[in-house]
């Protein structure tokens, strides 16, 4: 066999050549798999370096006396107006006596936070019996002491070069030595509204928008998209008309989200008057955004169950809606369920369409409402991020932390739910 | 086959391998062959001993399998199966669903490789060549053994690309006019080429059931390959274009060893040499196709070619 | 919350409804134990009852409260002194407005005068009296389409194709959303970018060069200054396109391959999630990881090599874009590889292809159709993309295709129109319309034929 042999000798002198680039092929897959799963991690590990220490806040110990003659001038408590800054700067002034001339003790005052006035104030509001006694406080240090605490302003440059003096550095160390400054837990980030001070600032107000907001989208997303899927599933005719639904609710999965943010503006707020900014524009929006991805996933879980059990509750004489509404239903609910919590969690994390609606704004009050103006997480990551001080740089990375662990604790319970309600029929 | 007759066959069955088990001496010796059966054992010791009847050696063998066993995780899908093949012959493996018979062919190109699970052990050499040895590339292997699969399954290309694939990829054509060379001669001696030779560069996925299988074999036989494995290559077609594709095997088996997976035993019958007899992971009986048929030794082949087991 | 009070009663009579009519049904055919007597299940005979009394009062309400600003505002403005009335739209509103705010208690701009307060005061009036006739006239027609369908109960009524009806329709009403809200889409983008064009000559829009909308803020000049030459901003949007597609495509396609083709399901089970997470990721976090963290990085590197680098390089952007498509790119693959009958594979495997050889060779012409079919879905995403350009992209419309410099897109331009205070009739406003309009009319071609390609290619081996 001359041919065959020939054949084998062709076959073994490309071989080396031919191994090499499967070699190639296979490492520039392993790589590009890699690609993806160290930005993964390279992002991650930037995150947490950035945002992990904003859990955490620089206080002070202040001796702060509620002063009658401040707080009540004229015998009656005047939240409004009485100068609780001024009994802080006192109380700063106190203790470090040595301090004199109105440009260092301005230095000086700037190592509080303006949010210890207002402590005072709250406290004055809930036990009006403080009135002219003498507290021990512990008060939410500026935001640059917090970075100089946290190690992200260098003490060694050039005084000119750092936000803080080598006076304001000394008196930091001072009160570090003397117990006066601790590292405590950040109440603030998870209580507070907005505000322009970060150490002040928090994520309590783009939460609760959010909230406000998914609940709308919830509420009608869910339902909508589940009788949608039913209809188009179960009675609608096969057809053309049904053709383009088709292809009409895909491309709204794929429409770009900003598009929508149009829509909501030209129509909900334009057209039908709703007030700006009010999380019930944003979930409307949002619910016009989800219900693609609802109604395809309910779509799915309708067809996951089998002909046969539609068959037989018909054979029984069911009509067609008992057999949706007694059979289909129970069966495909998981899977209707898995994919409203994709649908929430995508319209979580979407920001771009409240751009258009004006939920962009800054907002200090904690929304109590539907109706009242609100933020979500996302855009008040988005506002944060625009803000040139390093302290809300971390502050977004914790906003970003909270917004992550929200996404993954829904996702997670979908996947959940997917294993639990995976059937074999 | 409605179910009733299903449970009947089965239970038919059962009683065989009973009444087996309780008669050791059925089934006469034959004093023929290296391994052989003084007596047949009782069915579960037969599933140890793994002894196959008949002669499982060759004249001139060159594809010499020994002591093979194959696992699919936990799965013995293989056992101890020993069987030489020669080069200018057609076996044919038969037996029921699932008894390995695929999976033993697919041990020949190393086809199980691409399986995660799958472990083969015992030694299998083509021409002396250990093919599961350190430094044979399987992609050298597959150039020298082919194989042909149960459906048709021709690329989505033209028909000339189809057969021009394999002659590509391991370069065994210097310039065009010999890869037409090729390509023609592969055709024809699939016998397809005066049905297709004006239309080469439409796609091979618009011809006909039995064209495309045609089309596959001369796709293999591009290679110039020394085995080609067929796994049931007609299972998919009419009787009449089964009879081409038998017709054709007849006529390559002159130059080729053919290793033959089928169901139907008319078919092993009508164009294999010899046939070997799968049954549960072990190789039962290799005969003589003609003795086999006509004189199965084991009763267990006898069961199956007598349609009790199937 | 008067509204939600309204509700809560509406829903109570509903609910009553249904027993009263349940209640009505079993009564006439005399109890219980004759209720087969009944065309329908009790049951049956109470939601028809329930619907009738529900479904009159919401739309009364639904209608009512669309329409009720619109009446007010109509009588206030009859009200007004005749030196107001003839004020232009602008400041009509700007009035219309204060006199609300008045309304509300709230602080207004402008002198406070007697007209305006009187004006406030007549506002109140309005909606006082306007919200009791709403209570009441909804009530009403519940209590009254309550009573007309428990009335009209007989046991030959056949309360469960009624109710099954109803139901159905409301079904329909829920899938034509779907519908509606495409063209909802479509009708506001498409009016007012019409408006934009009777300003801003179309072609002027799509072929101009220079984009300048800051310019045409004056409201005497509306349009007749500042330019709207969108070019730049298509160019941009390309340019940053591009690169996400340069990283997204080749690293996608051979994360699908490896994944499909050679890692071990050990490696692939921990992958795949992997990637699935970075789906997960709300675009406003790649665009701040891209503005603090690549950015800056890419600005860095550049300079480092010796190269001009913008600090919002379209380059950084692009980049993280590009990363963020990825697992759209990999799963869409995935898909179309997977589609590929694994027949395809023995065979060229069994012809003695490498895998590698078997993949290029093969499956990925085999699969082309539908990995074409996903890039298009990928880049129709890419050019919707918004955060990470709005935070990583500049606003500068430069017309250049030098991926170091700073390039606007068409999301980034409609993000800044329209955040902030805007007039409607504003060419500045428009604009985000117009440019909306041609990024719904490019992402909806691109997804139209990337969705048949990928559906045709999977009925192709199904």
């Amino acid at each position: 066999m001359q041919a065959s042999k020939t054949t084998r000798e062709k076959v073994e002198a490309g071989l080396r050549r031919r191994r090499r680039r499967e070699i190639v092929f296979q490492l520039s897959g392993m790589l590009a798999t890699t690609v993806g799963v160290m930005f993964l991690g390279v992002f991650f590990v930037d995150l947490f370096a950035k945002g992990s220490t904003a859990f955490m806040q620089t206080y002070i110990r202040i001796d702060v006396e509620f002063a009658e003659d401040v707080i009540a001038p004229d015998g009656e408590i005047d939240l409004a107006y009485a100068d609780f800054d001024g009994l802080v700067r006192t109380a700063l002034r106190n203790e470090f006596p040595a301090v004199s001339g109105r440009s260092e003790r301005r230095e000086l005052y700037r190592l509080v936070s303006i949010g210890a006035g207002y402590q005072m104030r709250d406290m004055i509001e809930a036990k009006p019996a403080l009135l002219g006694s003498k507290e021990t406080l512990w008060v939410p240090a500026s935001s640059t002491v917090d970075m100089y605490v946290k190690g992200n302003i260098d003490a060694s440059i050039d005084e000119a070069l750092r936000p803080l003096s080598d006076a304001q550095v000394g008196w930091i160390e001072s009160l570090r030595e003397s117990g006066r400054l601790e590292s405590r837990i950040n109440s603030a980030l998870f209580s507070n509204g907005d505000s322009r001070e970060p150490e002040l600032a928090g994520i309590r107000g783009a939460l609760m928008g959010s909230v406000y907001m998914l609940i709308v989208t919830i509420l009608l997303a869910f339902p909508i998209g589940v009788a949608a899927a039913i209809y188009l599933e179960e009675f609608a005719p096969r057809n053309r008309w049904s053709d383009l639904i088709e292809v009409n609710i895909n491309n709204l999965a794929a429409v770009p989200s900003i598009v929508f943010g149009l829509l909501g503006l030209a129509i909900f707020i334009n057209w039908m008057s709703i007030p700006r900014s009010a999380p019930l524009v944003g979930g409307l929006v949002l619910s016009l955004l989800t219900l693609p991805v609802i109604i395809i996933a309910s779509r799915a879980a309708i067809k996951a169950v089998p002909p046969s059990i539609r068959e037989a509750a018909l054979a029984l004489g069911a009509s067609r809606m008992q057999v949706v509404f007694h059979h289909i239903m129970p069966l495909a609910l998981p899977g209707m369920l898995t994919g409203a919590i994709i649908g929430m969690s995508r319209a979580l994390g979407e920001s771009a369409p409240l751009l258009m609606i004006g939920m962009v704004a800054f907002i200090v009050d904690v929304p109590s409402g539907f109706s009242d103006p609100a933020t979500a997480l996302p855009v008040q990551i988005y506002l944060w991020a625009d803000s040139p001080e390093r302290a809300f740089a971390e502050r977004t990375s914790a906003a970003i932390i909270v917004l992550l662990a929200f996404l993954l604790v829904m996702n997670l319970t979908a996947v959940i739910m997917r294993k639990r309600m995976e059937r074999k029929w | 086959m409605t179910i009733v007759q299903m449970m009947e066959a089965k239970v038919t069955d059962r009683q065989a391998q009973s009444s087996r088990a309780g008669s050791s001496d059925e089934g006469p010796a034959i004093d023929k062959g290296v391994k052989r059966t003084p007596a047949l054992p009782a069915s579960g010791q037969f599933v140890e001993t793994g002894m196959t009847v008949g002669d499982v050696r060759c004249q001139d063998p060159y594809v010499i399998a020994e002591n093979v066993d194959v696992f699919y995780g936990a799965n013995h899908a293989i056992k101890n199966v020993t069987l030489e093949i020669s080069k200018q012959e057609v076996i044919a493996l038969i037996g029921p669903s699932g008894c390995g018979k695929s999976t033993f062919l697919r041990c020949l190109n190393r086809m199980n490789d691409s399986i995660e699970s799958a472990r083969v052990s015992g030694s299998i050499t083509l021409g002396g060549q250990d093919i599961y040895g350190k430094d044979l590339d399987p992609v050298a292997l597959r150039a020298r053994v082919g194989m042909v699969f149960q459906k048709p399954n021709p690329f989505p290309k033209s028909i000339y690309d189809n057969v021009a694939y394999g002659p590509r990829i391991h370069g065994l054509a210097a310039d065009r006019a010999e890869l037409d060379d090729i390509v023609h001669s592969s055709l024809e001696r699939a016998g397809l080429l005066n049905e297709v030779k004006d239309r080469l560069d439409e796609p091979g996925t618009g011809l006909s059931g039995g064209q495309q299988q045609r089309l596959c074999i001369a796709r293999t036989i591009a290679v110039n390959p020394e085995v080609i494995l067929m796994d049931e290559p007609c299972s998919a077609l009419d009787p009449i274009a089964t009879a081409r594709i038998e017709d054709l095997m007849d006529e390559l088996s002159q130059d080729y060893a053919i290793v033959i997976v089928t169901h139907s035993m008319q078919q092993a019958a009508r164009v294999s040499k010899r046939v070997a007899y799968f049954h549960l992971g072990l190789l039962i009986e290799v005969d003589e196709t003609d003795r086999i048929f006509t004189n199965p030794q084991h009763k267990l082949t006898e069961d199956y070619i007598t349609g009790r087991i199937g | 919350m008067q509204g939600t009070t309204l509700i809560l009663i509406l829903a109570a009579m509903s609910f009553a409804a249904f027993f009263f009519g349940r209640g009505r049904s079993v009564a006439l055919v005399g109890g219980p134990r004759h209720s087969t007597a009944l065309h329908s299940l009790p049951g049956y005979y109470g939601y028809f009852t329930a619907i009738w009394c529900l479904l009159p009062a919401l739309a009364v309400l639904l209608l009512w409260v669309l329409l009720e600003p619109r009446i007010i505002v109509a009588l206030i403005v009859k009200g007004l002194p005749e030196a107001q009335r003839s004020l232009s739209v602008g400041e009509l509103d700007l009035l219309l407005n204060n006199i609300q705010n008045l309304a509300a208690g709230d602080a207004i701009s402008g002198d406070l005068d007697a007209a305006l307060s009187e004006a406030a005061t007549r506002f109140q009036d309005y909606t006082t009296v306007s919200r009791r006739i709403l209570a009441a006239s909804t009530l009403a027609v519940a209590g009254l389409g309550g009573a007309i369908a428990w009335r009209r109960i007989r046991p030959d009524l056949r309360a469960r194709n009624r109710v099954e009806g109803i139901v159905l329709l409301a079904l329909i009403a829920a899938s034509s959303i779907a519908i509606l809200t495409t063209v909802g889409i479509v009708l506001s983008v498409l009016f007012e970018a019409l408006r934009f064009f009777q300003k801003v000559p179309i072609s002027e829009f799509l072929f101009g060069l220079n984009w300048s909308p800051q310019t045409a803020i004056r409201a005497d000049q509306v349009g007749s200054s500042g330019s709207f030459g969108a070019v730049p901003l298509f160019t941009g949007t390309m340019l940053i396109t591009g690169i996400a597609m340069f990283v997204a495509v080749p690293v996608g396609l051979m994360t699908a391959i490896y994944l499909a083709e050679y890692s071990s399901s050990r490696v692939r089970n921990i992958a795949k999630p992997l990637l699935e997470v970075l789906a997960g990721i709300p675009t406003v976090v790649y665009g701040f990881f891209a503005a603090l963290t690549v950015a800056p990085w890419v600005r860095r590197t550049g300079e480092s090599l010796g190269l001009e680098v913008a600090s919002e390089s379209a380059l950084a952007a692009g980049l993280v874009m590009g990363i963020m498509i990825i697992p759209l790119v990999s799963s869409l693959a995935d898909d179309a590889i997977n589609a590929v009958p694994s027949a395809m594979r023995d065979g060229a495997l069994g012809l003695g292809s490498t895998r590698a050889e078997t993949m290029t060779r093969v499956i990925l012409p085999a699969a082309l159709p539908g990995i074409i079919g996903g890039v298009l879905l990928a880049v129709s995403r890419a050019i919707g993309e918004t955060m990470i350009v709005v935070m990583a992209a500049g606003l500068a419309a430069n017309l250049t295709v030098n991926p170091f410099e700073a390039v606007t897109t068409v999301t980034v331009q409609i993000v800044t129109l329209l955040v902030g205070d805007q007039e409607f009739d504003s060419a500045k406003t428009l604009a985000a319309f117009a440019l909306g309009l041609m990024l719904f009319v490019v992402t909806l071609i691109l997804n139209v034929i990337g969705l048949v390609v990928v559906r045709k290619y999977r009925e192709q081996y199904d």
